[in-house]
């Protein structure tokens, strides 16, 4: 199909080169340099087992049925395409569509994913599920559908999170999970993602563990972006028929990168698709308190089961991250997003967290929506771009999730205690 | 010839298995570590495994991640420990050395820069957790160059098919996780090693050397009767936990706990 694409602030240029990336990772999992499955040993098993069943599903046309089934009458998809007339009318440029993916049943993007790895997990009759959190939509999203499936979960979360996030965390024990503090390291989202792993070593012969993100070791970083890929599949169609072409840019949040990856990956070779990718500027990129490692210069580093991006000092530790948004804290980033900004295909910018306060005030009072502060990330960058761009141009935002969890964070900040 | 293979050849010849400790660099300050060395082949280690501290410590439980906590926050970084076992060549030139970590900081120094560092210093092996053979392909070939063996991990969920690969890649031994778990996390099963290790005799000449799980005397002794050697870390660096506050008592509580094994394993069946 060809699609009539007008003129870019930024387009990808070269189309074999789009369609090599539309074609990763390779059979190792391989992302250019980056990806790879650097796991200890104990593990290798069980990753050889996943790929090999989700080799088999991918293309299953059983399989997928189901899985649309459960997307449809499940989590309500499709979610809208939302033109937030009111608000691109005050910014003055480019028309803003919201991905209305905080209408999913949990309230944002993870259950997508959550529902296929929940696929996958009563295909392998592992009888319990684990997960890491960090905002804590990952962790409701696996607690909703291990209770679905009657699956026994445990759900690792940082203690700093637990903290900030104290409302999804009552969330997850209603549906019947148990959700285990992590006090080691930084007490966060990568501190949550290593309990996990060691969870994982030891009860792996019984133990299903559903990644939240485009992370981890292969063959996660693509079953993730395959089961969050739906995103872009729908925005793609529903650009066509509300807008009557293709968007002219994307904007996503980018913590581990999967909603952005959703959102993109179905649009990466219309190369006259701008794509960009948010990510947490906290109190600057220049201030060493962020978690921005593609936007702030990162070094390449294996963390996780993955080569990527990761935020880590001369010695080769891993820094310390810094985000008002708990879902986005996190040093690395997805390896499909590294090798993309090598490509140039996206542009990886950062948000800091005062202007993504603004974005997530002005939205609520502007258009009635409470995006979820990692979302609001996405859309402080689109409040900069739709000025540069002409009225007749259009961005599609990827509102990826609800900001019901940070209404308490948000108090705080307004001097509010409930 | 690698002193790690001239070290097992001695040991084959005289019928006695490896003792191998662990210990994590830098635990609880970079001054103490050579000593700590020299202390563990006084109690009668044949290899000495030296922790590379880091932050996210993925396969380790809570005794090995304090161990890293501690020596972090004392400043310890990879190119220091190039510096300890240059200075315990000084004094022992023929106790094998093996760096254990994770492959982040050796990504951050750079593969070809760190095997050259590693091999100058006077490192015998390197074992990355995080690196199984697949992922070993830029690494592996630039430590053999410089005469430092890469060291494999096999586990009890590993297929025959991959461990066929992990001995042909391997060099120096092969370690054996002995269980499914993180460091310190139980008590191995003799029987269920032995079981485990037989078909990788078929497999590899390499010697076989058994880690995590090993407590006392009396396991060290029970895998030794099966393996080629006996890798004990959580329980050395609990004795180093606990005097972190009287670092000079640290050398006689590693070789109490070190000179228990030696003797078990030694003692005629």
């Amino acid at each position: 199909m060809t699609v009539p694409a007008r003129s870019t602030p930024q387009s990808a240029s070269d189309a074999t080169t789009l369609s090599d990336l539309a074609r990763m990772p390779d059979a190792r999992g391989h992302f250019g340099p980056y990806g790879g499955r650097f796991v200890s040993e104990t593990l290798s098993f069980a990753l050889e087992d996943l790929e090999t069943t989700y080799a088999e599903l991918r293309d299953d046309p059983a399989f997928q049925a189901e899985f649309d089934r459960d997307l449809a009458q499940y989590v309500g998809r499709p979610s809208p395409l939302y033109h937030a007339e009111r608000w691109s009318q005050a910014l003055g440029g480019a028309q803003i569509w919201l991905k209305r993916e905080d209408l999913n049943h949990t309230g944002a993007h993870k259950v997508n994913n959550t529902i296929g790895q929940a696929l996958l997990a009563r295909k392998t009759g592992k009888p319990r599920v684990i997960a890491e959190t960090g905002a804590g939509q990952h962790g409701v999203a696996t607690a909703t559908v291990a209770a679905r499936l009657g699956l026994e979960c445990d759900v690792y979360m940082g203690a700093t999170d637990v903290e900030r996030q104290k409302l999804n965390v009552y969330r997850m024990r209603l549906l019947g999970a148990r959700v285990i503090p992590v006090t080691s390291g930084t007490q966060t989202l990568k501190d949550a993602m290593n309990e996990a792993l060691r969870d994982w070593v030891t009860n792996v012969d019984n133990t299903f563990y559903i990644i939240g993100t485009v992370a981890g070791p292969h063959p996660y970083p693509l079953l993730v972006r395959d089961f969050n890929a739906v995103v872009g599949r729908e925005a793609r169609r529903q650009s066509l028929e509300h807008i009557g072409q293709l968007p002219d840019a994307l904007v996503a949040c980018v913590g581990g990168g999967s909603n952005a990856l959703g959102l993109f990956y179905p649009f990466v070779e219309d190369a006259g698709v701008a794509m960009y990718g948010v990510e947490a500027g906290g109190d600057g990129v220049d201030t060493g308190r962020h978690a921005a490692p593609l936007s702030s210069g990162a070094p390449r580093g294996v963390l996780h089961g993955n080569r990527t991006y990761l935020m880590s000092d001369e010695a080769g530790q891993v820094a310390d991250t810094h985000s008002i948004s708990a879902g986005l804290d996190y040093p690395g980033v997805g390896p499909e997003h590294a090798l993309w900004k090598d490509a140039g295909r996206v542009n990886y910018v950062a948000a800091n967290d005062d202007a993504v306060l603004e974005a997530f005030r002005e939205l609520t009072h502007m258009e009635g929506i409470m995006p979820a502060l990692e979302s609001a990330h996405a859309l402080a960058h689109a409040r900069v771009l739709a000025p540069t761009m002409r009225p007749d141009q259009h961005i599609v935002v990827n509102l990826s999730g609800r900001g019901d969890k940070d209404i308490m964070t948000v108090a705080r900040l307004d001097g509010i205690e409930f | 010839m690698n002193r790690i293979d001239q070290r097992f050849g001695e040991l084959k010849q005289q019928g006695r298995r490896a003792l191998i400790p662990f210990i994590t660099a830098g635990d609880p300050a970079p001054d103490y570590t050579v000593g700590f060395m020299h202390a563990l082949v006084e109690a009668g280690a044949d290899v000495i495994e030296l922790g590379v501290p880091f932050s996210d410590p993925m396969a380790d439980g809570p005794v090995i991640q304090q161990a890293c906590e501690r020596a972090l926050k004392a400043g310890t970084r990879l190119v220091d420990l190039f510096d300890m076992v240059a200075e315990f060549r000084r004094t022992d030139s023929v106790t094998p050395v093996v760096l254990m970590g994770y492959l982040n900081p050796v990504e951050r120094i750079g593969y070809r820069a760190f095997a050259e560092q590693a091999a100058q210093a006077g490192v015998d092996g390197v074992l990355s957790v995080d690196m199984p053979p697949e992922e070993a392909d830029e690494l592996a070939p630039l430590l053999k160059q410089n005469n430092v063996a890469a060291i494999f991990l096999v586990a009890p969920t590993t297929s025959r098919e991959r461990a066929e690969t992990i001995c042909a890649s391997g060099d120096g031994y092969l370690y054996y996780v002995s269980l499914k778990g993180v460091t310190g996390s139980a008590t191995l099963n003799a029987d269920d090693v032995a079981e485990h290790l037989a078909p990788l005799r078929e497999l590899t000449d390499l010697p076989l050397c058994v880690g995590f799980g090993i407590r006392d005397g009396a396991t060290a002794a029970n895998v030794a009767r099966v393996a080629d050697g006996v890798i004990v870390g959580s329980a050395l660096v609990n004795r180093i936990a606990d005097n972190t506050a009287t670092p000079e008592a640290i050398p006689g509580e590693l070789k109490q706990v070190l000179g228990d094994m030696r003797r078990a394993m030694d003692a005629p069946r």
